[in-house]
């Protein structure tokens, strides 16, 4: 697959301008901080973005193994799912890669009529917006099972420090 | 909006000074009558600031630990991120006010295997501010040979080292030019940096034009310009014997300079610059961190409404017997 | 379709773009959005009239009228300016801001939700604008320019949105060259919505029970007694030894008194046992308090008058049993209140005694005016003294790290002793890294009255940094458990860690020195208290 050729030789350009995009979603001030401070400590947000983009592009490249590819998937969008977006601005940065690889190789796709090429990787993309969108939902779900774990637990060691709780298993053991 | 507003008042302000003493011949008031005037709104404003923070009493020692608590004996308490008694205060003072401790703290993290190590700002805030503010220091000190006669071997001794390169007729000091150099940084971090830009006020970019001008208007009129020194040590004297006297002849450049402190001192005490006079009072670091071992008073403590335990007793005594708890009323 | 309204749709970077991105002209035309998820419950009128505190009313704020008394304006102008009058840090703070930017980065809320408004500094141009507007010159003069701006309404709600997006973890004030602390500016900014009527329930509910029945969670005295009792019956299933609850015991040598949330929820009630514990084995001369059941003090998060009001019981009740000292649990604010505040608002404690250890004869120099000793000082005392039998193996299934309560380490400094008692409870300590322990430790993004389940969102946000940190931990070392000690963290941890870092449980400390503890006279123990297994016990 010649595209898969270009893809590769671009990764850098194409990782990096996908990686702007994703931070433009943020405050200018925000995003300029994200990108800069490279501590992993100090700016997680932005270390993982940074060190994520890259070797999840190549993964992507190498096909969609959704074993492989959740991984850093999970970590990006973990981060997204509790700020300030809507589920969709959450895991359209997925899309983007779209608009990225079109402009940063219009060129060469034009040149040498690489359209075929391009829609099965945009539908490898369209796929990954779907594993995405899983894992953002994921996270969301999580996010409020502890909801409910929390004020589940209030409330379960109140009852049964009021001994209103009684062990159901072993009641039901001496019926039977 | 902040950075042009400052920007152009500078610039109405060097306008001002060079149309009034070029065109106007105002050389008695700029000369004189502003630079008292500054002196004394500098002196008067800094003193009411300061004591203005000082009436507002110290309820509480809040000090914000950095260290070691002094505890058991056998652990080793830090005394100067954690002093806990009044000489570990004035060390920790000291680093804070001489070298700029806290911004320091900044630049320790750093990790080895990390490939995209990019540490720009905070460090050079911190090298930036304190060569800004200890040549600040140096240029004030070596100013005042021009009003000291005669001027102190020390003072002289201390202008020769400054100039140690010997670079240019006269000399160039390198405190100027570390002063400029800092300031310029300064100031380009807060237009480029943007949670630094999204923060900035026209307070803040005011006093780094106003010094910048005094900067440039020092440099140019010493190598430059060349302004006649002995008449401006003349007028200098004149200023602080208080017989003052405007020698003829000294260059537009000098005016502009010396207005441009002018300004600087008269707006000192109204504006972020108090920091200067602040960071000695601040409650968080000159306290010492002896909260359980000395009693701090508050001024105006005062009592309040408490829930007291008879009250509470009344309320629960026939739950506490039950339970049998002790009481006090049967 | 027609191709015009092709073009209508957006690209996916539109898409990806905030709504309220902020514009180039600047922060404060930035209304607040108030998303589910992100904000507290306000305080009910009825928390709010036990405590006698003004204007108390239902109102939410996603409300477009948050119903303010009609002389607010004046009300906070007046408040603004009594504080002025009353503390040199909040009139020091709003002076000496050079807007520097060192802290700006500093704050686990900016670090984890980038948005402009949670750094510190901008945090307190919130209230520095009104400030300038109202007491200085320059800004009366030149407005906006001198960044000054007018009280609205809009400003008393972007107040409420951030102030209660505040921990008042202090951290910022770590890396600021004047020592500026956004805690205080937080303080006063609450202390201010208060006499609006405007505060948030987590807190008010806590603090309107502490101030009634003794505990945040109102708790009546013979709820206190068997919630005590029903732990020490769990101690002699696990142990085979019965312990005693002293309670409001008269003439007793130490007053004993932790944060609710140690007897309250799990897994602070392990820890609770493992106080009762040590001081069964001890054979101290202890009481606790039902009138004191509370060592946590919502006050904090709430004005100082309330913190004076919530915290006179616990002198006031040391006086009534008659007690030499008094031994605080594991707690972070409780302690800034016991450090910082106690002996200035509520003593001096002229009636105690200079506490000293009744087993090793240590005299606690260090709190020789307070007179209350942290637990943690007492037990790497007993330790050092060699006075526990402690067999650290039946901690071995704990990989352990270790988290720095915010107020211990920035308000207390203590940092050393912790860490000398886990190392001699347990095998496996690692230490996560440097700048985010000991004085920049990242806060569990829930202290300060945050940490209620409405405000999720936000929570774990600002844990992020925490997490991120345990994380690496977790991976590097196989870190299973995460030690604090503090009551709220051992809450709020638990989501961080099951968010960003699964597999990772919270502990407090005295949980594991009860479970390395080797009591006289115990049975064999097969598990610890949280009924697993010990290892080696795994059937």
């Amino acid at each position: 697959m010649v595209l898969k050729n270009l893809l590769i030789q671009k990764k850098a350009a194409i990782s990096k301008r996908w990686l702007d995009m994703i931070l433009e979603a943020y405050p200018p001030e925000a995003a300029k901080f994200f990108k800069q401070e490279g501590n992993r400590f100090a700016n997680p947000v932005g270390y993982t973005l940074l060190r994520e983009i890259e070797p999840f592009y190549m993964e992507l490249l190498e096909g969609l193994d959704a074993e492989k590819i959740s991984p850093f998937l999970d970590r990006i969008i973990r981060i997204r799912a509790i700020q300030d977006f809507s589920p969709s601005q959450a895991v359209a940065f997925v899309y983007s890669l779209k608009k990225v690889i079109r402009e940063e190789l219009a060129m060469e796709i034009h040149e040498r009529r690489l359209y075929e090429d391009l829609l099965k990787f945009d539908s490898r993309i369209d796929e990954l917006a779907l594993i995405a969108f899983d894992i953002y939902m994921q996270c969301r779900e999580k996010i409020y099972e502890i909801r409910v774990d929390e004020v589940r637990n209030r409330v379960f060691s109140l009852l049964k420090r009021a001994n209103l709780i009684s062990d159901i298993s072993e009641e039901c053991e001496q019926k039977m | 909006m902040g950075l042009w507003f400052s920007l152009f008042a500078v610039v109405i302000l060097t306008f001002v000074v060079f149309m009034g003493v070029e065109m106007g011949k105002l050389h008695f008031l700029f000369g004189l009558v502003v630079p008292y005037a500054a002196f004394a709104t500098f002196i008067v404003g800094v003193i009411s600031r300061v004591v203005g923070w000082a009436r507002s009493p110290v309820p509480f020692r809040i000090t914000t630990t950095c260290g070691q608590q002094k505890s058991l004996p056998w652990i080793k308490a830090d005394n100067i991120e954690s002093p806990h008694n009044t000489l570990g205060v004035i060390a920790r003072m000291a680093l804070e006010v001489l070298l700029f401790r806290s911004l320091f703290r900044n630049t320790k993290v750093e990790l080895k295997n990390d490939p995209r190590l990019v540490y720009g700002g905070a460090k050079w805030l911190w090298l930036a501010g304190l060569a800004f503010h200890w040549s600040f220091l140096v240029i004030l000190i070596r100013h005042l040979r021009f009003f000291t006669e005669p001027v102190p071997r020390l003072l002289g001794l201390f202008a020769g080292i400054d100039g140690v390169f010997e670079i240019g007729v006269p000399v160039l000091y390198i405190s100027g030019l570390i002063m400029l150099v800092s300031v310029t940084y300064l100031f380009l971090r807060r237009v480029f940096i943007p949670q630094v830009r999204y923060i900035s006020l026209a307070a803040d970019y005011f006093p780094l034009f106003l010094i910048i001008g005094v900067g440039l208007s020092g440099l140019l009129m010493r190598h430059f310009f060349k302004v006649d020194i002995f008449k401006v040590k003349e007028l200098a004297m004149g200023l602080v014997s208080f017989h003052p006297l405007i020698p003829e002849g000294i260059g537009i450049p000098f005016y502009i300079h010396l207005f441009l402190v002018s300004v600087l001192l008269a707006y000192f005490p109204f504006s972020k610059l108090m920091h200067l006079g602040g960071v000695f009072l601040s409650p968080t670091r000159n306290l010492a961190n002896n909260n359980r071992m000395k009693r701090h008073v508050n001024p105006w403590n005062y009592p309040v409404k408490v829930h007291t335990y008879e009250e509470y007793e009344d309320e629960f005594r026939d739950k506490m017997k039950a339970a049998g708890i002790p009481v006090e009323k049967e | 379709m027609s191709s015009s309204e092709l073009s209508n749709i957006p690209e996916p970077d539109e898409f990806m773009r905030i709504a309220h991105k902020p514009p180039r002209s600047g922060w404060m035309d930035i209304p607040v959005v108030f998303k589910p998820g992100t904000y507290c419950f306000p305080a009910k009128a009825k928390n709010l009239k036990i405590l006698g505190m003004p204007n108390p009313r239902e109102w939410s704020p996603t409300d477009e009228d948050w119903k303010l008394p009609e002389n607010w304006r004046e009300i906070i102008r007046e408040g603004f300016k009594d504080r002025l009058d009353k503390y040199r840090s909040f009139k020091l703070f709003m002076d000496i801001c050079v807007r520097c930017g060192a802290c700006a980065d500093k704050c686990h809320f900016f670090i984890g939700s980038g948005d402009p408004k949670n750094m510190p500094v901008l945090r307190a141009e919130l209230l520095r604008s009104v400030y300038r507007k109202d007491f200085t010159l320059g800004g009366k003069l030149m407005g906006r320019l001198a960044g000054a701006r007018e009280l609205t309404p809009d400003v008393i709600k972007e107040w409420f949105y951030y102030f209660y997006q505040c921990t008042e973890c202090r951290r910022c004030s770590v890396f600021c060259p004047y020592g500026i602390d956004t805690a205080e500016i937080t303080m006063m900014g609450r202390e201010l919505l208060h006499l609006l009527g405007l505060g948030i329930n987590w807190a008010m509910e806590p603090v309107a029970n502490c101030f009634r029945t003794g505990n945040h969670l109102g708790i009546q005295p013979h709820g206190f007694k068997d919630t005590l009792e029903f732990f020490a019956e769990d101690i002699e299933n696990i142990t085979g030894i019965k312990i005693d609850v002293p309670l409001n015991k008269k003439g007793a040598e130490i007053l004993f008194v932790t944060p609710s949330g140690d007897y309250f929820g799990d897994p602070g009630t392990y820890t609770c046992m493992g106080y009762m514990m040590l001081f069964h084995e001890l054979g101290l001369d202890y009481t606790w308090s039902t009138y004191a059941s509370e060592g946590g003090n919502f006050g904090l998060f709430t004005s100082h008058e309330m913190i004076k009001r919530l915290n006179a019981k616990i002198y006031a009740e040391a006086k009534r049993l008659g007690v030499k000292w008094i031994l605080g649990g594991e707690c972070g604010h409780m302690w800034r209140v016991m450090h910082q505040y106690m002996d200035t608002m509520n003593g001096p404690a002229d009636f105690l005694e200079m506490p000293t250890s009744p087993i090793t004869g240590t005299r606690f120099e260090n709190t020789k005016s307070t007179k209350m000793v942290h637990i943690m000082e007492f037990t790497a005392d007993l330790i050092r003294h060699n006075k526990l039998r402690l067999d650290p193996g039946r901690n071995n299934n704990l990989i352990v790290t270790f988290h720095d309560s915010c107020n211990p380490a920035r308000a207390m400094g203590i940092i050393e002793e912790p860490r000398y008692v886990i190392r001699n409870v347990c095998n496996h300590f690692y230490e996560m890294p440097e700048n985010t322990i000991k004085e920049q430790t990242f806060c569990c993004g829930g202290g300060a009255g945050l940490g209620t389940d409405e405000n999720l969102d936000m929570r774990l946000r600002g844990g992020f940094p925490r997490g991120n940190a345990v994380r690496y931990v977790q991976e590097k070392y196989g870190v299973n458990r995460l030690a604090c000690m503090c009551a709220i963290d051992r809450a709020t941890l638990i989501p961080v860690c099951d968010y960003w870092a699964p597999g990772v449980l919270v502990t407090g400390i005295h949980e594991m020195v009860a479970n390395a503890l080797v009591m006289k006279g115990e049975k064999e123990r097969t598990t610890n208290l949280r009924g697993e297994p010990l290892p080696g016990k795994e059937e």
